[in-house]
């Protein structure tokens, strides 16, 4: 299964020494990220570290204090934020569908009104999407109406619908109920494979040695190690990350 | 004759209630509906407006919206009605001639939309701030996301105590024989006010009271359902309630929702 029909214009994707506080908390302390065109990079780290907060900067749903984000080497920082947002698309622990509308609606909405498609064309791009995700059935359907697992397809349909050039994953399966976890992990790593670049926040170890291309540990607003998973995983040179994964794996 | 049918008499005179049946129906019912109905989408749409105001974050949008609302919900409706109606009729008389109704229906419209405001706002406010964010990804800007997303999910949490709101509406339409009405003029209140007060009966007032429950009841029961329906969530087979909303704010269902 092939989940995303246009990845050749994914981008570079880099983060350069983001800072960022909310009040007197100093959440990010300059965060560098580095992931190639086309390239999946995995974010682990303990709870607040600042894994969320780093994803929200690249999409600039939160600015940054300090520091670039660059999508093949051109800082977006100067661009229009809805229009950014337009090409990064991100997909949320709480999948965040919304509820008052049909599953189909819930992809067409933005095709309708920012893409401005007419009426048919949004429909048609929508159901392939869903297809892709294996939810073409669910079209007519409420969000409240399918598992969780189910929903954050929906949500990764969603954001596919609208051709980005990265893709953000915040804790994607974190909210999901175990025996759902694999099927939304498929769904991501078919699109790694397809050639998504992508930055993704998680807790699921496996997926990440699997996926990845880079592993980033976070810490206390930085990214203290990063490579490929087997340097990261097998020969991790920070002691706290040899902590860390002390505890999780 | 004897103190309990006298009593009878004063509220169930049924002559003088079929007396004042034709002149309810043709002109004081159709009457009361203009008033209310004019006044709910007025006051929905100026109670929209107030509501967006009220959580913006410009102090210059809240506060004033702050100071209408405690101004127009602290004011008597009586007085309101009255304050508009005879303090602005003189400009009416230049733009609209001696017509009473708009002038009413604009002071109907300012006291409910203090109300509306109010249920609209707690509405939109107990939307989760993670569906901001998930339009706000998706790209649309914040005023894109609050229409097509927060104020539709907002507005339909608040529908019973935005219907709530129009069965007020509907009572206070009486207070606008205050500012004098004409025969055709009059509402329901006023056409059983008047028979009452030329006969020294009762009866025709009751049944504008009357005409009054068979307005207010159903909406009452309308409430009920529509609550109950939120509460359990939509049957599979229940009409679609997809509602987009214009920037003015009036619900308006979309009616295409794809199949």
């Amino acid at each position: 299964m092939s989940t995303a029909t246009a990845t050749a214009t994914s981008v570079s994707l880099a983060v350069r020494d983001v800072h960022l506080a909310f009040g007197q908390h100093q959440v990010l302390r300059g965060a560098d990220l580095e992931v190639a065109r086309g390239g999946t990079a995995c974010v682990i780290g303990p709870s607040g570290s600042g894994k969320s907060t780093l994803l929200r900067t690249i999409n600039r749903l939160i600015e940054p204090d300090r520091g670039d984000v660059l999508l093949d080497g051109r800082s977006v920082l100067g661009d229009d934020p809805d229009a950014l947002r337009q090409r990064i698309g991100m997909v949320f622990q709480q999948f965040n569908l919304f509820p008052h509308m049909t599953v189909l609606r819930n992809l067409t909405l933005a095709l309708r009104k920012l893409k401005k498609l007419p009426e048919d064309e949004a429909v048609q791009v929508a159901r392939t999407q869903l297809d892709l995700v294996g939810l073409a059935h669910k079209a007519d359907v409420r969000p409240a109406q399918l598992s969780g697992g189910q929903q954050q397809r929906v949500a990764i349909a969603r954001a596919l619908a609208l051709r980005p050039q990265v893709m953000l994953f915040d804790e994607a399966t974190s909210a999901l109920d175990p025996e759902l976890v694999k099927g939304v992990l498929g769904v991501m790593a078919d699109l790694s494979a397809a050639g998504m670049t992508m930055v993704v926040v998680t807790h699921e170890m496996g997926f990440a040695r699997e996926v990845a291309d880079t592993v980033a540990f976070m810490d206390a607003g930085v990214v203290l190690e990063a490579g490929p998973p087997a340097a990261v995983f097998e020969a991790a040179e920070h002691p706290r990350l040899r902590r860390f994964l002390s505890q999780v794996l | 004759m004897d103190p309990l049918s006298t009593l009878w008499e004063t509220f169930f005179d049924w002559d003088a209630m079929r007396e004042a049946l034709p002149e309810m129906v043709t002109v004081g019912l159709p009457n009361t509906l203009i008033l209310a109905v004019s006044a709910a989408l007025l006051g929905s749409v100026l109670g929209m407006l107030l509501a967006v105001a009220g959580i913006s974050r410009t102090r210059w949008l809240r506060w004033p919206a702050r100071v209408y609302t405690d101004v127009f919900r602290g004011l008597p409706a009586a007085a309101t009605i009255l304050l508009i109606g005879v303090g602005l009729a003189p400009l009416g008389m230049q733009v609209w001639g001696p017509n009473p109704y708009p002038l009413g229906v604009l002071a109907l419209s300012l006291i409910a939309a203090a109300y509306i405001g109010e249920i609209f706002r707690a509405g939109i406010q107990s939307v989760e701030a993670a569906q901001l964010e998930g339009a706000r990804a998706l790209g649309f800007s914040w005023g894109e996301a609050m229409r097509l997303v927060i104020v539709p999910q907002g507005v339909r949490r608040v529908l019973p105590a935005w219907v709530n709101q129009l069965i007020a509406l509907i009572k206070d339409s009486s207070l606008v024989y205050f500012l004098g009405l004409v025969a055709s003029q009059r509402e329901l209140f006023r056409i059983g006010q008047d028979y009452a007060a030329t006969t020294g009966n009762e009866s025709a007032l009751l049944l504008a009271g009357l005409f009054y429950l068979l307005l207010t009841v159903p909406l009452t029961h309308a409430v009920n359902w529509i609550d109950r329906r939120l509460r359990q969530g939509r049957a599979v087979a229940a009409p679609d309630l997809d509602v987009e909303l214009d920037p003015a704010g009036a619900p308006a269902p979309t009616g295409k929702d794809p199949r």
